[in-house]
């Protein structure tokens, strides 16, 4: 069945204190080659039957509103995944 | 230690960047100065003083430390009068008093304990869930300042109608922010208030209090002194979470090409905050730092005059040095900033090693920003360029100071004479359903629902914590020595009569300190009103202070610190003036506090005062949509008394329970001295109102003051009763408390089983947010 995708990110400028610890712990465990790290979330909208316009437009206002915190995030994706993609399957 | 972004080296930061010497140079730039809230005679001020146009980062300095909020530019005439009434004899326990970051009262034995409340009602509207967690964070970094270590919160709630559809977002979000940062760092939440009412609707107030305990020698003071002392920041680094109004610097003109919205939340991390008070309280006890300033409103700006205006009145600051998690800021973003969990320290070249080692130590970045100078100037360069050339006090306390103009709203005649005439219950069937109804209201339901999500109990110190009247922390674990603090205001009150409503909520937070059997010492007060430019609601503040200030002189307790928070209005309209008040008081052991709760079957329980027929105002009242006449009379001479009585009854173990009466009167205060253990009474009420000469509907909702209801064993009757007719204080045992019936069984009106008035009482708030 057909899925769309949300990701959301903290703004930029949002202090990301999830991200910050993950940063803090790479080098302790010897992973010492980045120099960031921020930390979002995706959702997956599984979809009976075709996905149409409207149905991405709902998953683009639900995203606005009910998935991200416009205050704090962004919304960086609203996609849908093409059939038998293997990206996120369990 | 690698962070999730790195400074970039200055030369990196492509900005055009406004020197002094570019200030002189062109003198006509235009300057967004009504954007970031100046008015226009404060900018001619700031030229005024400066003798030339202020740089891009002075205006954000200027504009930041200038608003209402830092500068307390229209409230300051009248809070004088907190200092000016203080005696000598209320100064006894005070060892730091109003104009630190908070004020410290000695509570005997080498002990201090610091404690205020401040408001973050404003955030909490925009981002529930931070803008509470980081009211909690900054008011914490208050005490630590002090050189205390905090052990313990309280939060005063107000939310709009409870049945609106927006009250669910405010206190889902406010109540987990709470929830979250104070219970990651490891503090209880021992109390506070909750209060549901339409004129809070788009105006929440989410007041954060936090109390500190330090031995006497550990006191600091937050000040620059020592020409060549270096200056550090440390801490979190800074980002552009927090600068609402530096968003207009960073379009106007200055740097077109930026992202030109910044957010106005921050968002807090506690953890870091919790390593942020260990790292503080070693740097205190190793004596390497000369003073230390937390980073709160108004950020850098507000630490570097600050420190620099309470010492030697000089500074020179690289600002290129701080760390930045965001490298597009702009010096005056940078100033402004209100990132959390940073803090700024005055520390002796001496003394540098040791400190780099200690933040070593628990990993916190830390960045050296200049020194102390004794120039009489704050300097503030980037890359070497001097952006910023001030006198540190113009910036941190010569700011604008206003004589609003106010009056005596011409509604409030009108108001006070339109006096409670709604329905009042006469038979037993009527007062019963009355007394379920009030119990289930938004005001006077359980709030176990909310204070639930708080950890109440950790470090194990907690002796009372919500419901009781009270919260209570131990202190000293050998001898027992321990503080109790309660906050509590009525807006209602207030909007009828403000002076009267301020000596009320003191009267209210000094008796329920009192009812646990403390010993009530200090005051902090968070005053939270509308449009200071409004007359009406200027004329409001100043009553209220008058008021409290009275009436901390009648009481004998002075004003240690606080905030004030103003513009809280919506569309014209001001929330309910309303001066939140928190009394601290102390216990020479915490073991014998007084709980809330009857527990022992047979014992007498008396009601200590006098009942007048005092609705106005009252919660029945406003179940009825009632609003006006005269709030209930605060006879301060009676609170003193019946507190001599609640604490030395405490204190002789006369009395096994005790609680005071306020909202709801008698009918709550029987409903949850029952439900607190779950152990019933008998009483009789027929007697009372005889002797008041009452009826049954006011004995049990009056809302008169200075009034408690205490159990007491039957050995000790003779002796109590002894007490109080010595003390003149008018006694009267109005029933027993009977642990079997499982019932408040008011006789020969109605009988409620506590099953059925615990169901109703706790329904409530799940019902609107579970």
């Amino acid at each position: 069945m057909p899925r769309i995708v949300v990701d959301v990110m903290p703004k930029p400028e949002i202090l990301d204190p999830q991200g910050k610890a993950i940063a803090g712990a790479l080098p302790r465990l010897g992973f010492t080659g980045f120099s960031g790290v921020r930390q979002g979330k995706r959702f997956e909208l599984t979809v009976d039957g075709e996905v149409t316009e409207e149905l991405l437009e709902q998953a683009r206002t639900a995203a606005a509103t009910l998935l991200s915190n416009p205050v704090i995030e962004d919304v960086t994706r609203v996609e849908v995944l093409p059939e038998g993609s293997a990206e996120g399957e369990q | 230690m690698t962070l999730n972004s790195s400074a970039a080296p200055a030369e990196a930061r492509k900005f055009n960047i406004d020197t002094v010497a570019h200030a002189l140079e062109t003198p006509d730039v235009e300057l967004p100065w009504a954007a970031l809230g100046l008015k226009e005679n404060e900018f001619d001020r700031v030229v005024e003083i400066l003798g030339r146009r202020p740089t891009a980062a002075e205006l954000a300095m200027y504009s930041v430390m200038w608003s209402e909020h830092c500068s307390y530019k229209s409230s300051k005439v009248h809070l004088a009068q907190f200092g000016d009434k203080v005696t000598d004899a209320m100064k006894e326990h005070l060892l730091v008093g109003i104009g630190e970051n908070a004020g410290v009262v000695d509570i005997g034995d080498g002990w201090a304990v610091t404690f205020k409340v401040e408001s973050h009602n404003h955030p909490s509207f925009v981002e529930p869930y931070q803008g509470a967690a980081t009211g909690v964070g900054g008011i914490v970094r208050d005490i630590i300042s002090m050189g205390a270590r905090p052990v313990a919160i309280m939060d005063p709630l107000r939310f709009g109608a409870i049945d609106h559809p927006d009250t669910p977002r405010l206190v889902h979000g406010i109540v987990s922010g709470i929830g979250g940062y104070g219970n990651s760092l490891g503090l209880p939440n021992i109390g506070g208030e909750v209060v549901f009412d339409s004129v809070y609707q788009g105006n929440p107030l989410v007041n954060a209090l936090a109390v500190g305990v330090l031995r006497h020698e550990d006191i600091r003071l937050a000040n620059a002194s020592g020409v060549g002392n270096k200056v550090v920041l440390f801490g979190a680094r800074t980002g552009g979470d927090g600068i609402g109004g530096a968003s207009v610097l960073a379009s106007e003109s200055f740097d077109a090409d930026k992202p030109s919205k910044r957010p106005a939340v921050q968002v807090g991390d506690p953890f870091a905050e919790k390593v942020l008070i260990e790292c503080c309280l070693e740097l205190f006890k190793a004596s390497v730092v000369e003073g230390i300033q937390d980073l709160g409103a108004a950020g850098i700006s507000c630490a570097t005059s600050e420190l620099a205006s309470n010492g030697d009145g000089g500074m020179h600051v690289e600002l290129t040095d701080v760390l930045l998690r965001d490298p597009s800021l702009t010096p005056g973003e940078i100033l402004m900033s209100e990132s959390q969990e940073r803090m700024m320290a005055v520390v002796t070249p001496a003394n540098a090693a040791a400190f780099e080692a200690i933040m070593d130590k628990w990993n916190v970045e830390y960045s050296w920003l200049g020194e102390v100078t004794d120039t009489g100037r704050l300097i503030i360069e980037w890359d070497g360029e001097k952006i910023v050339d001030v006198d540190p006090r113009t910036v941190a306390h010569d700011g604008p100071v206003y004589h609003r103009p106010f009056h005596r709203p011409t509604w409030l005649d009108a108001l006070q004479q339109n006096t409670f005439d709604g329905d009042r219950p006469a038979d037993g069937g009527t007062l019963r359903a009355a007394v379920l109804e009030l119990m289930a209201s938004p005001n006077m339901c359980s709030k176990d629902w909310i204070t639930n999500q708080y950890d109440r109990f950790v470090q194990g110190n907690t002796a009372l914590a919500m419901p009781d009247d009270a919260g209570v922390v131990r202190v000293d674990e050998e001898s027992g020595l321990g503080v109790a603090i309660s906050t509590d205001a009525n807006g209602r009150y207030s909007y009828l009569n403000p002076y009267e409503g301020a000596r009320l909520a003191l009267a209210e937070a000094y008796r329920n300190v009192a009812t646990t059997g403390a010993k009530p010492l200090a005051v902090t007060d968070c005053l939270n009103f509308g449009s200071p430019e409004d007359p009406e609601v200027m004329w409001q503040f100043a009553e209220t202070v008058r008021g409290l200030a009275d009436a901390c002189q009648e009481l004998g307790v002075p004003v240690t610190g606080g905030n004030v928070s103003l513009y809280n209005q919506t569309g014209g309209v001001p929330i309910h003036p309303t001066p939140v008040v928190g009394v601290l008081g102390v216990f020479d052991d915490v073991a014998r506090r007084t709980p809330s709760g009857w527990r022992d079957d047979g014992q007498a329980i008396y009601l200590l005062g006098t009942t007048r027929d005092e609705l106005d105002g009252s919660e029945w009242a406003n179940l009825r949509g009632h609003l006006g006449g005269q709030p209930p009379v605060a006879d301060l001479t009676a609170e003193k008394t019946l507190a001599a009585i609640l604490i030395n009854a405490s204190r002789d173990g006369m009395i096994d329970a005790a609680h005071d009466l306020s909202e709801g009167g008698l009918a709550a205060a029987l409903s949850e001295a029952a439900l607190r253990f779950g152990v019933g009474a008998r009483i009789g009420i027929d007697e009372l109102c005889e002797r008041d000469g009452i009826d049954p509907f006011t004995a049990l909702f009056s809302e008169s003051q200075g009034r408690a209801v205490v159990s007491v064993a039957r050995s000790e009757e003779v002796r109590f009763n002894d007490m109080c007719t010595a003390r003149n204080y008018p006694h009267l045992r109005i029933g027993v408390v009977d642990a079997e019936n499982g019932a408040l069984d008011v006789q020969g009106h109605f009988t409620l089983p506590l099953d059925e008035l615990r169901t109703a009482h706790e329904a409530t708030l799940p019902n609107h947010f579970a």
